[in-house]
């Protein structure tokens, strides 16, 4: 296996108009591990994401998907990078002229070889992981919002990536599909070793995906650590957020 | 309260962006992969499923310019040049212009409205995160679909509009669809017909520059999506027609004794 850091921002700064997001933010996520990022909203948490898939430009600072600089990359550079991501969205943003099937289908379409029928197996695998193998004629607007994650999900695993971003996975969710979604992420970091970025403000949902948990607060990272370290940070804000989010 | 300078300064602002989305969609263009799939699907989109309104304004037109055509050739006892004047005038400027407003109304709108949807929903960025350049997968690909399609269209209207013509005219008199078409077309040459045709190929341009332009900047939600299909019509619309008067000043120049 890789011994490349998958995941790593250096001094990362992001600005829009005067409003300063990010402030010379660094981390790393070691190979396997998942990243559970919090903070209150528009603390720079999605920015965060869409700066690691390459949507966003850093005004300052380095960042880097194993080991390689993604910022000065050229379009077709980040076509490359992109193919070793998966990205599941706040609210799925699956296409809706596409069905079920068509989605997950998408990117084996774009990025393999596969025939047809190989790809048509290749959907009903990654829909029966995400447990809606019936679904697959279903369009996007006639499924629930947590089947609409799923398909998202079933989505952004179709290339089975190494590295999955996750912008919040229990937005708009209640607490039992909440945990459903929860499990899969668990499940799928057990079994495939994929190294996660999660960007999320539900604290439960944090303490069990992630092996470590950063806090963001005015563009600066306030903690980072386990999450039984942030329970004992100094820093009230830390506690209060963890124990009140 | 919005000044003068400031809304020009606006026009130019965005006469300046648009360009530049132009420019960039025809670098673009010539870069693989060529999205030829997904360029058949518009195509589809933009020209056979705007057949039906084309070929009902065509034919309505032509009803309409023959009555008129008609009332003013009685005149001058000149009844057999209607169907050469009607061939003039659909074919040289009410065919494509009509045809151009028409598409920029249908399919700019639907474009403006579907590239600004997908823009609120994330959708673009989603393409993006698949590891797909939107901007061609989107933009491009309508851009030379709408290029496309145009001239096929406007083909249509004309003929559309000419046999408008003759059901109007064969109300009053008992012209045959051969002889019809015989006077309609021994005035209109291959230049004559070519050239008003292939303009459209720019109309085509404008409206799929426009109106992906206007989807894929949308911000704002609902409202904005809103915001992005009509303007998509609007500033389309105008363009085309101040852009007709400068291509029908072209043709001109390069055939100055006129093309028919």
């Amino acid at each position: 296996m890789s011994s490349h850091t998958p995941v790593r921002f250096d001094k990362v700064t992001k600005s829009f108009d005067t409003v300063r997001v990010l402030d010379r933010i660094s981390f790393d996520v070691p190979r396997g591990q998942a990243c559970c990022i919090m903070g209150r909203s528009g603390s720079g948490k999605s920015v965060t994401l869409k700066l690691l898939l390459g949507l966003l430009k850093p005004d300052e600072g380095e960042i880097y998907v194993d080991d390689v600089g993604i910022e000065a990359m050229d379009s077709a550079g980040l076509v490359e990078v992109r193919k070793t991501m998966g990205f599941l969205f706040q609210y799925s943003a699956l296409f809706d002229s596409l069905s079920v099937a068509e989605n997950v289908a998408f990117p084996l379409r774009r990025h393999t070889r596969m025939s047809e029928a190989e790809i048509e197996d290749s959907v009903r695998e990654r829909l029966a992981d995400v447990g809606l193998e019936g679904e697959l004629d279903k369009m996007p607007l006639d499924l629930s919002g947590g089947m609409r994650k799923r398909v998202g999900l079933a989505r952004a695993l179709a290339l089975k990536p190494s590295i999955l971003l996750v912008d919040e996975p229990s937005s708009g969710l209640d607490p039992i599909t909440t945990l459903e979604i929860d499990n899969l992420l668990m499940d799928l970091k057990a079994s495939s070793k994929t190294t996660m970025v999660v960007v999320t403000h539900n604290v439960p949902s944090a303490r069990r995906i992630g092996d470590q948990l950063i806090v963001l607060n005015d563009g600066h990272i306030l903690a980072q650590g386990t999450a039984e370290e942030l329970d004992h940070s100094d820093d009230l804000i830390v506690r209060q957020f963890m124990v009140r989010a | 309260m919005v000044t003068m300078p400031s809304i020009i300064r606006t026009l130019l602002s965005e006469a300046g962006l648009i360009s530049a989305f132009a420019m960039r969609a025809i670098r673009v263009a010539f870069q693989p992969p060529f999205e030829l799939r997904e360029v058949i699907h518009q195509i589809y989109i933009a020209g056979w499923r705007s057949l039906p309104l084309v070929m009902t304004s065509g034919f309505a037109v032509g009803v309409v310019l023959s009555m008129h055509t008609r009332a003013t050739m009685e005149r001058f006892g000149a009844e057999a040049l209607i169907p050469a004047a009607l061939a003039i005038a659909m074919i040289s400027e009410t065919g494509p212009l009509m045809t151009g407003l028409l598409v920029s109304g249908r399919v700019g709108a639907g474009i403006g409205a579907e590239l600004g949807g997908m823009k609120v929903t994330e959708q673009i960025d989603a393409l993006e995160s698949l590891a797909v350049d939107s901007f061609h997968y989107l933009a491009v690909t309508r851009i030379v679909a709408c290029m496309i399609a145009l001239p096929i269209l406007t083909t249509v209207m004309n003929f559309s509009g000419l046999i408008g013509g003759f059901v109007a005219e064969t109300a009053i008199s008992n012209v045959s669809l051969r002889l019809y078409f015989h006077q309609a077309f021994s005035v209109v040459g291959f230049m004559g017909y070519a050239l008003p045709t292939l303009k459209t190929v720019v109309f085509g341009f404008i409206i799929g520059t426009v109106s992906s332009y206007l989807g894929y900047t949308t911000n704002g939600g609902s409202e904005g999506i809103g915001r992005a299909s009509t303007r998509s019509v609007v500033i389309s619309s105008m363009a085309l027609i101040v852009i007709n008067v400068l291509l029908v000043r072209i043709i001109f120049v390069l055939f100055p004794g006129g093309v028919l």
